[in-house]
């Protein structure tokens, strides 16, 4: 067991100071100490992106991320985008669309899509099936998703042209 | 028409929410929101954490373990070895199959990745640096990792089942050829196919391999065991696919009375068959958890899932095929070696040791049959259950629809036409098949002739032999697969006059609670892994009972609270549990006929059931609503009437039902790199009664998926020291949004005619068609240079590998 360092995150806009072995995987940190329990794990080698975390604006895997590494991040988790009396529009839209089914890698399907969204708020369905390619179901087959995530973003346009 | 309050029919039926309505998913408030609940989710106060140490050799002899090291680190509680187990009598336990499986490796080990001891710390690190000290001292034995050489092997893989004397007892589907050979199983007419076939004027034989794989769900599994020592109650937590059957094996092997055994399946992350059977992790953590008295949770990693836990298919299948020079098939022979690795944990009724594998005759009217399959041992991982499909009938689908295109090449015939013209006919059903099979119902020619149709197949093959044309001037270096499979599934084990596993009969079960205010609880013994049992089964009350779905809770997969189940998997949820609901509705209602008949004054058989209320026969202005029912049920003194409003019934299907299909898949193939691009797929299936279109829709694109990803490259491969050698998502194929086509859906509707909904299920029969579909592209793309078969699975490697051995590289 090795010295344990001090680390301080932004978790979901919320501070959080503690003091861990190095070596903590940060999916660890936010499931086992902080009891953020939707980004989850299923493979801890980068490629299934259960784990899918936004950390300082970048859509990170988190089950390969040391808790060392991420010392002074800002952190936003599928508890951070929305909640139950206003869910994220990606929430309501995976809901409306079937984009999901046993919802093990919905968290972090949604927070990977929300960071996509972001950094291309128009995309075409292939642009969504490349830049959801670190996401894996088992589930749905992926058509219910990228429909999900197209009509998220047709949405977000159109208030968005609203409200302007 | 219109009812006093301005609502029509139409629109009463709409507020139901019932069958045949594309409801969203109750479900899917808590899975986006990060809330569900998942095993591992699960924190308990005090709980430990379990971590195996595994075995790197595929086939060795345990000199020594040390365990010294490792207890003497900061931490760590406990380490179990087969040693600490064995006066428990816990070193061994029951498989599904008949057979045994060490829980701890007991002397040797047979598989890479073998459980050899478990350590129990305080935290999953601590256990991860435990499992490092421990100190294993192997002795390596001959490895074999084929079936074929297995049989012929002086070395015993299994000494525990050979006798002193050196002969072998039976095993436990009869006699054994051979140290190394687990069982025969033999259905259909064995002399009478073969001469059907010797004095055929058509023959076609092709030997095929479905390759191992593993249904590798997202969430691997895992469970946290907590033994209260005070009042003497086990919870067992646990990814379990059949709570209630983990329950009963729980008590037989620990001596546990059942009733103090509680088994919780929290929400699955997926389970396609490989959260049926039960692992020694859940043996070690109930232990571990009882001599510690506290929780202990042991979870998985992705490499532990893929090398060790429940892999599925790995068939090795001789067929021949005999027809009339016109094409009408005459019979079929099936001999099949199964490769069951260390231990036979294959996951089927008891009386089936090769599951429904003779359903392999197909869609197809073939008089005679026969089928032969030998178990066989390998030092590969124990398991053999149904990825995402009905015990083994993947398998026999592949089988079939391969041997049918085989047999098209051999005729020189097209392949849609060669199943046209031997499918069953819609007049034949209910029909007895050669191998023993009574199929409920089907339409097979209209589905064909729709999916045809709809995809232009005659312009398809046009386009096809013009692309066979420009390939060989040179314009193009691009081939064009048309791939056809016609399934029928077999799902909704069982009738219990021949489905068991462990004894236990394969009925399934729900119990319903109205309350006053006229909502109600429904529980079952089936347990949703993403299925949406929660939504569907809300439907089928609904629709049965007349109060709306959103007013219906349904509950799985708690012991405590559900009624006996033999759980999900194999497509039974719907055939099974689905029809029991749809019973216990109709007890529901037999009952709530009895209070509105004494509520509006009239005798019992003048009221009939209107969506949602009983009105009287002829005068439908006077009625009293299920709400209205309810409510009566609890607050009036009915006379000759019990209080409440409660059925529970259990269900034993008459028989299996059937569900069909029609898949057609388009394929380019650009023959210098082996790459696959699925320019189409199109899917009818035919599920009986359809209870949410939208869920179907959603059953049918994944189940595909699974399919592509098996057809296309997904397999457990090994060695030849036994390693495995595709154990991380790296090496292990699972599709990504990149690499998956846009499929369209098609349907009919041919109703189960002895389900009370007329429903058949659906989740598995888009993995069981798709596979040979995909297979089938694979495969035509090259028919017209000289391409009788190729194995699966069908990686850019292997594709570019039969190109070459065609001479397409110029």
């Amino acid at each position: 067991m090795s010295k344990k360092m001090h680390i301080q995150l932004t978790v979901n806009g919320e501070a959080q100071e503690f003091l861990a072995e190095p070596r903590e995987l940060l999916i660890h940190t936010l499931r086992e100490r902080l009891n953020i329990t939707g980004p989850h794990i299923g493979c801890e080698t980068s490629h299934c992106g259960a784990c899918t975390v936004t950390l300082n604006g970048k859509s990170v895997k988190s089950c390969t991320v040391f808790v060392a590494q991420a010392d002074g991040a800002e952190i936003t988790t599928i508890e951070g985008l929305g909640n139950p009396d206003k869910l994220h529009v990606l929430q309501e839209a995976f809901k409306e669309h079937h984009g999901l089914q046993c919802g093990f890698c919905t968290p972090g399907m949604i927070t990977r899509a929300s960071k996509l969204l972001e950094e291309n708020p128009s995309p075409t369905e292939e642009e969504v099936r490349f830049g959801m390619a670190g996401n894996i179901c088992r589930c749905t087959g992926y058509q219910n998703i990228v429909k999900s995530i197209l009509a998220a973003a047709a949405e977000m346009s159109a208030s968005k042209e609203a409200a302007e | 028409m219109k009812d006093d309050a301005g609502v029509t029919r139409e629109q009463r039926v709409e507020a139901l929410g019932g069958m045949g309505c594309k409801r969203k998913r109750v479900e899917d408030a808590r899975f986006t929101q990060g809330k569900g609940n998942y095993v591992d989710d699960i924190k308990m106060p005090g709980m430990l954490f379990g971590d195996f140490v595994r075995s790197p050799y595929a086939h060795a002899r345990i000199k020594s373990i040390d365990t010294s090291a490792a207890l003497a680190l900061d931490g760590v509680v406990a380490v179990l070895t087969a040693d600490d187990l064995r006066p428990l009598g816990l070193h061994w336990m029951p498989t599904l199959a008949g057979d045994k499986q060490m829980v701890l490796a007991d002397g040797k080990v047979l598989f890479q990745g073998q459980e050899v001891a478990y350590v129990v710390a305080k935290d999953r690190y601590i256990a991860a640096d435990a499992v490092e000290l421990i100190d294993v001292d192997y002795e390596e034995l001959p490895v074999i990792v084929d079936p074929f050489e297995s049989m012929k092997s002086d070395t015993v893989l299994r000494e525990d089942l050979v006798a002193e004397d050196g002969s072998l007892p039976d095993g436990a589907h009869g006699p054994r050829k051979h140290h190394n050979h687990i069982f025969t199983w033999e259905v259909g007419e064995k002399e009478a196919t073969s001469q059907v076939i010797d004095s055929a004027q058509v023959v076609a034989e092709e030997t095929m391999y479905y390759h191992r794989t593993h249904p590798c769900p997202l969430e691997t599994c895992g469970c946290v065991a907590s033994m209260d020592k005070v009042n003497g109650k086990l919870t067992l937590y646990g990814t379990f696919q059949a709570p209630h059957a983990i329950r009963t094996v729980v008590s037989l092997i620990s001596g546990i009375e059942e009733h103090n055994i509680r088994v919780i399946s929290p929400d699955i992350g997926g389970g396609f068959g490989n959260k049926v059977g039960a692992y020694p992790g859940y043996v070690c953590s109930v232990v571990a958890s009882i001599v510690t008295g506290v929780p202990v949770k042991w979870v998985e990693d992705r490499m532990e899932n893929l090398m060790t836990t429940a892999f599925a298919r790995d068939y090795w299948m001789k067929g021949k095929i005999s027809a009339t020079p016109e094409g009408k098939i005459t019979g079929l022979w099936c001999e099949v070696t199964a490769d069951h690795g260390g231990f036979d944990a294959c996951a089927d009724p008891t009386k089936f040791p090769a599951g429904f594998m003779n359903i392999c005759t197909g869609s197809y009217d073939i008089p005679t049959a026969y089928l032969a399959v030998d178990g066989v041992y390998t030092n590969k991982a124990p398991g053999g259950v149904s990825y995402r499909c009905s015990f083994r009938v993947t398998e026999a689908v592949y089988f079939i629809e391969r041997m049918i295109e085989v047999l098209a090449i051999e005729m020189n015939m097209d392949a849609a036409e060669l199943r046209r013209i031997n499918f069953i006919k819609k007049e034949q059903f209910p029909y007895q098949s050669a191998l023993g099979w009574e199929y409920d119902s089907g339409d097979y020619h209209t589905a064909w002739d729709k999916a045809l149709k709809a995809v232009d197949y005659e312009g398809l093959r046009t386009e096809q032999a013009q692309r066979v044309e420009d390939f060989k001037t040179g314009k193009t270096r691009k081939l064009m697969g048309v791939g056809l499979s016609f399934f029928t599934e077999i799902v909704g084990a069982g009738p219990v006059k021949n489905c068991d596993i462990l004894g236990l009969g394969m009925f399934d079960s729900c119990e319903i609670r109205i309350h006053p205010t006229g909502s109600a609880i429904a529980r079952l013994g089936t347990i949703s892994q993403g299925q949406g049992h929660a939504t569907t089964f809300a439907q089928i009350l609904a629709s049965e009972i007349g109060l709306p779905a959103d007013s219906i809770t349904i509950e799985e997969g708690d012991t405590d609270t559900a009624p006996y189940g033999l759980g999900t998997y194999g497509s039974r949820s719907t055939p099974v549990a689905g029809a029991a609901t749809a019973m216990a509705g109709r007890k529901i209602r037999a009952k709530a006929q009895m209070i509105a008949a004494y509520l509006l004054e009239v005798h019992d058989d003048d009221v009939e059931f209107d969506v949602d209320r009983f009105v009287v026969k002829g005068a439908p202005e006077k009625f009293k609503t299920m709400k209205e029912i309810a409510f009566a049920a609890y607050n009036q003194a009915i006379p000759g009437i019990e209080p409440g409003l409660e059925a529970v019934s259990y269900y034993d299907p008459p028989n299996m039902t059937y569900p069909f299909g029609a898949y057609i898949c388009v394929m380019d193939i650009d023959v210098d790199t082996g790459e696959v691009d699925i320019r189409r797929f199109y899917a009818l299936d035919d599920c009986g009664t359809r209870i949410n279109p939208m869920i179907i829709e959603g059953q049918v694109h994944g189940g595909l998926t699974e399919a592509l990803a098996v057809a296309l490259g997904q397999e457990i491969a090994y060695d030849d020291m036994g390693n495995v050698k595709t154990g991380t998502l790296m090496d292990f194929f699972l599709p990504t949004a990149w690499e998956v086509p846009n499929y369209e859906t098609d349907h009919t509707v041919t109703p189960s005619p002895h389900h009370p909904i007329g429903a058949k299920g659906v989740g598995e029969s888009p993995h069981v068609g798709g596979v040979p579909c995909f297979s089938n592209a694979v495969n035509d793309a090259f028919r017209a240079f000289g391409l009788r078969h190729t194995h699966m699975p069908h990686d850019h490697w292997r594709i570019w590998k039969t190109a070459n051995k065609l001479g397409l590289h110029g």
